[in-house]
């Protein structure tokens, strides 16, 4: 009996307890979904103090994730970060609130290349937070043939030593880039091809992953990989046998933009968030600490010279200029994951 | 009577969070949405249908009884060992055998990671003892390891604990009928510890077959197995209907063999039961 009652004992204590923290700070509070490893834990709080406020942060791995939890209801975000076909499809399906752009005077630091772009033409539902671009990081020890072309991943010499990435627009696009098709195409024929070029490639290739290659790279366990640009600054600092290339028949260029969820219960505190998050010096803390690359014209001045000249962050014009915007591919999407379906399941 | 309106909260909950749940995917597997209407159709389930859905099924299946075996093999002697010693020493055995439980799965299959990798500690030693490095992550083998490893203890602890519950004096007494070990193994202590691996197989197999973490992890994605699939398809492709069809589906599946092995136990105990 007595173990009984010392067990109801602590089950009160801690639902009162629970309770208590539950109703002790009645601060606005705002709700952030992020992808996973992409600002600066800082800045987060430089935000709590001076607006009072508290920060619920959620993260999501894949734009789709961060779709479905918000076009399925049930969640309550404030801000959140999708890429650009995300972006276009979301306005598309009403899912997204216009942004009130009295609001954020600091939009007046962002870069002209990167305002009014194909996905929202007016600026009026998002506000530029990071851009970059697809590209293969490879080991200089390990890789001694020159890095320029999408060609090198379907080189057999690197059997057992090339990373992918897990993502099926993303690996499918690489496929199509490589057979010279546009990463947007909805033609049958390409997208067979693409298939089959995936398929060929299966068995040279060590692995699919999400975010171990940085691990995996880092420390040395592969030759080559298709990255994210930003993702690749983070790696050369930290190994610089490292090097990243942009193949030139052209890759993925991408924006990741801040929006406001149409059933955000906090509106004007997520407007405050997105002026805040572009103030320069905020701005370029938070580039410094991930690695990507900012829009942020003022922010780009502040950066340290080393990541302000690397070409990985902000390669040159001439570089990027077969790079392509995905458009979203919403209606044959069931044949991109048919063709993913059969990648992987070959063997 | 008192312990019917005890036993009403158990019920609520069973009809909120797991009935209704079902009942739930079941319909979502038997409709799609087109323009804002619901229809009824088998659609769904028929699409499975398709080769390469019948091969991811497959592979799952094999997969999760190929570690269904070795768990089994692995485990009952590691149960038995157990069940032999001394009280006090047991359960300092099985505290051990507990203790990694209580860190998160994910965790541990990550460790793996860094084990069997190309620069890892296990070819750190194998080069160090003059050969080369070997491959041992993201292949078949990897994966059976990490389902193996993260799915041995529910093999283990049901084993076990029949073993350890066993009545000593019908050993004695087949002993003082003159069998010997192996005949006490085959003829008592198997029989009575039946429920037991019963227990065991459905609580490794059930897991293992639904499993999709561990083989993207130490598989490095280059498998789909049929979690993998009704993850895609939720979350990826945003086809609810469709993976509410595939999880119907791999039910049924869990359900035959659920079936199977009880039928088993039932056989088991009827006809060549301890007597």
């Amino acid at each position: 009996m007595k173990k009984t009652r010392i067990l109801l004992l602590i089950v009160l204590v801690l639902s009162v307890g629970i309770a208590l923290v539950g109703c002790g700070d009645d601060k606005p509070t705002l709700n952030v979904y992020n992808w996973g490893d992409y600002i600066d834990p800082e800045v987060i709080n430089d935000f709590e103090k001076e607006f009072g406020v508290k920060v619920n942060y959620d993260t999501f791995a894949t734009n789709e994730d961060m779709y479905v939890s918000i076009a399925k209801g049930g969640t309550n975000y404030d801000v959140t970060f999708p890429s650009d076909y995300m972006i276009e499809r979301m306005i598309a399906e009403d899912l997204l609130a216009k942004i009130d752009k009295d609001k954020i005077p600091n939009l007046q630091y962002i870069g002209e290349r990167y305002l009014n772009l194909d996905f929202d033409p007016n600026n009026e539902y998002s506000v530029p937070y990071m851009w970059g671009t697809v590209g293969i990081i490879y080991n200089k020890k390990m890789v001694d043939d020159v890095v320029d072309s999408w060609d090198i991943l379907w080189n057999e010499k690197y059997q057992g030593q090339i990373l992918m990435l897990d993502s099926q627009r993303e690996s499918i696009g690489v496929a199509l880039k490589k057979l010279g098709y546009s990463m947007n195409t909805r033609n049958m024929d390409e997208l067979e091809a693409a298939k089959e070029e995936l398929i060929k490639q299966k068995p040279l290739v060590y692995a699919y992953v999400g975010d171990e290659v940085k691990e995996l790279m880092v420390g040395e366990e592969a030759a080559l990989a298709v990255v994210w640009s930003g993702d690749a600054v983070a790696m050369i600092r930290e190994n610089e046998n490292l090097a990243y290339a942009i193949p030139k028949e052209g890759s993925n260029i991408w924006f990741d933009n801040m929006v406001i969820p149409k059933n955000a219960p906090n509106k004007e505190l997520a407007e405050e968030f997105i002026n805040f998050m572009n103030r320069p010096e905020i701005a370029a803390r938070n580039a410094e600490y991930i690695g990507y690359s900012t829009p942020n014209t003022q922010a780009l001045e502040l950066l340290p010279e080393e990541l302000k000249n690397s070409d990985v962050a902000y390669p040159s014009d001439k570089a990027i200029e077969n790079t392509e915007i995905f458009l979203d591919v919403k209606d044959v999407l069931t044949i991109y994951d048919n063709i993913w379906l059969e990648v992987k399941s070959h063997r | 009577m008192k312990m019917k309106i005890f036993s009403y909260p158990y019920m609520l909950w069973l009809a909120i969070f797991i009935v209704v749940p079902l009942i739930l995917v079941l319909l979502y597997a038997v409709t799609v949405t087109e323009g804002g209407s619901i229809t009824f159709t088998i659609e769904n389930l028929r699409r499975f249908l398709d080769p390469n859905y019948i091969d991811v099924l497959w592979i799952s299946i094999k997969l999760a009884l190929e570690t269904t075996v070795i768990t089994l093999i692995l485990g009952y002697p590691i149960g038995m060992i157990i069940a032999k010693e001394k009280p006090s020493r047991r359960n300092t055995m099985i505290l051990l055998f507990v203790i990694p439980m209580w860190m998160n799965f994910l965790l541990r299959t990550y460790a793996w990671l860094t084990l069997l990798g190309k620069n890892g500690i296990i070819n750190y030693f194998i080069t160090l003892l003059g050969f080369e490095p070997m491959n041992l992550l993201y292949n078949d083998g990897a994966v059976l390891l990490g389902m193996v490893y993260n799915f041995l203890p529910f093999m283990v602890l049901p084993i076990y604990s029949v073993l350890a519950k066993i009545d000593y004096s019908l050993i004695e007494a087949a002993e003082d009928l003159g069998a010997n070990k192996y005949q006490i193994f085959t003829k008592v202590t198997l029989p009575l510890s039946v429920p037991g691996i019963i227990t065991g197989i459905t609580m490794v197999f059930m897991p293992a077959v639904s499993t999709f973490v561990i083989s993207r992890l130490l598989g490095g994605g280059q498998y789909m197995l049929i979690g993998n699939l009704i993850e895609q398809q939720f979350l990826w492709v945003g086809d609810w209907h469709f993976g509410s069809a595939i999880s119907i589906i791999m039910m049924i599946f869990i359900l035959i063999a659920m079936a199977i092995t009880s039928k088993f136990d039932t056989q088991k105990e009827g006809s060549s039961g301890l007597w």
